[in-house]
């Protein structure tokens, strides 16, 4: 937790005050799911993120979320965030539109290690909105597309119709060096691509075990399976990374929401390498 | 295909990678190449499991009917995997229905041959229960998770959200 001394008390306090921002536009990515397109407060700059990051989004008199930030991260003058409706502050969220304000807390957490993949091979694995906050990282690599050895993405969905950001999805499978596969839990005739879970995307793919990183984001059950299939293929828990996800209230470690085992998922995470959390995984307990 | 290119062939399909020299011959002897084309019905619930595929490129849906529900796609077999068991177990019927979604490149091997080398060598009999009991461990962990339905709104929680 953070120890609040006389130093760290103004930079709390500005952490824990909304800024405003407006909605420039909503986009429904699935029937569920939808991304915000915002324009930043007037000091964007304050709101410069890295890829893996997350901010407190306030609905206005319902409550905050933390979401993930799902845009370009060279682009800071617009941000996104893709949203599974699923409860009150959600759902609020959802119903919002061009010129509505929000508050905003953020960015907060520990960002993917876009730096450490240079050099190397990097397979980015999303389990349905888990491929929201790896986004920023896809977007990172393809601009730097020169910096890094292939590029494999693995996506795994309910339906086809639960697949977000198809069009691009498209596009980054054009891209030199690049594979996309994707898969969904389950198809009708029409559907023509994969059909079963994303870990059986691997039986698909040759990945160089020791040069391969390794980004994943999902259920923490996906996350659980897919970490075994690649320890079954060879790659050390060092070159895994996953996402987790808490109750996050405060997002600068204080309130103690989202302790999980001796981290704080809002202030060491959300993006933690393996070895961190892999004992805590199957406690169940946490 | 030549006897012996059919047999190296085979050596590289994953399902078969590291099998000895000699079991691999007796496999190969029940096996032959086949191209279906997109469309093709490789088989159908409940009729007798006569062949079993290694798939070498392509992809094969397997579907069941589920009544007022329609005929529901349940799962692909790609390259490198296996497509049926069923020729395995008494009393040898298909319980899925079978298409190839693309055109498909695949070994297809003569159920009753294998039984019966099954039988006559449990040499190669227990190495191919060995080899068919992980595909079955592997699909049965896959259908535990897609059960599991978790990215589904009911598995995401969030109710604070």
């Amino acid at each position: 937790m953070i120890e609040t001394t006389l130093e760290n008390k103004t930079e709390i306090k500005s952490s824990m005050v909304p800024a405003l921002a407006t909605i420039r536009r909503a986009i429904w990515e699935t029937d569920d799911t939808f991304t915000l397109l915002i324009d930043p407060p007037a000091d964007g700059n304050a709101f410069a993120f890295k890829p893996g990051q997350f901010n407190m989004v306030y609905a206005f008199g319902v409550g905050e979320s933390a979401i993930s930030i799902s845009s370009d991260p060279a682009k800071p003058n617009m941000l996104a965030h893709t949203i599974h409706r699923v409860g009150t502050v959600t759902s609020t969220l959802s119903k919002l539109k061009r010129g509505d304000m929000i508050g905003l807390r953020g960015p907060f957490g520990a960002g993917w290690p876009v730096e450490e993949a240079v050099g190397k091979d990097v397979c980015i694995t999303a389990g349905g909105i888990g491929l929201a906050p790896l986004r920023p990282v896809i977007y990172s690599l393809v601009r730097q597309r020169e910096k890094f050895g292939r590029i494999i993405i693995l996506y795994g969905a309910r339906s086809p119709l639960d697949l977000l950001y198809r069009v691009e999805l498209e596009q980054w499978s054009k891209l030199p060096n690049t594979e996309v596969i994707v898969t969904v839990d389950r198809g009708d005739s029409s559907w023509k691509g994969h059909i079963g879970v994303v870990t059986n995307l691997f039986s698909y793919i040759k990945m160089d075990s020791r040069s391969t990183l390794v980004m994943v984001c999902g259920p923490e059950v996906m996350m659980k399976y897919t970490v075994e299939e690649l320890q079954r293929r060879g790659l050390s828990q060092e070159q895994i990374y996953i996402s987790m996800e808490r109750n996050m209230k405060c997002g600068i470690g204080l309130c103690g929401h989202c302790q999980f085992g001796p981290k704080f998922i809002c202030k060491d995470g959300p993006v933690f390498r393996l070895p961190e959390v892999h004992h805590l995984l199957d406690k169940k307990e946490i | 295909m030549q006897l012996q290119d059919l047999t190296e062939s085979l050596h590289k399909h994953p399902f078969l990678s590291n099998m000895d020299d000699e079991l691999l011959k007796t496999l190969t002897s029940c096996a032959s190449n086949v191209v279906l084309p997109e469309g093709a019905r490789l088989f159908g619930e409940g009729e007798d499991a006569k062949t079993f595929y290694l798939i070498r490129s392509g992809r094969v849906a397997l579907e069941i009917q589920a009544g007022e529900r329609g005929q529901i796609r349940i799962q692909t077999v790609g390259p490198g995997e296996v497509l049926g068991w069923s020729w395995l177990i008494s009393p040898y019927r298909w319980h899925f229905d079978a298409y190839a979604v693309e055109q498909v490149h695949a070994f297809a091997i003569d159920a009753t041959c294998l039984r019966t080398k099954c039988e006559t060598d449990h040499h190669f009999g227990y190495e191919m229960l060995r080899r068919f009991s992980e595909v079955l461990e592997r699909r049965l962990e896959a259908t535990r998770l897609q059960l599991l339905d978790v990215y589904g709104s009911a598995a995401t929680g969030g109710e604070n959200y």
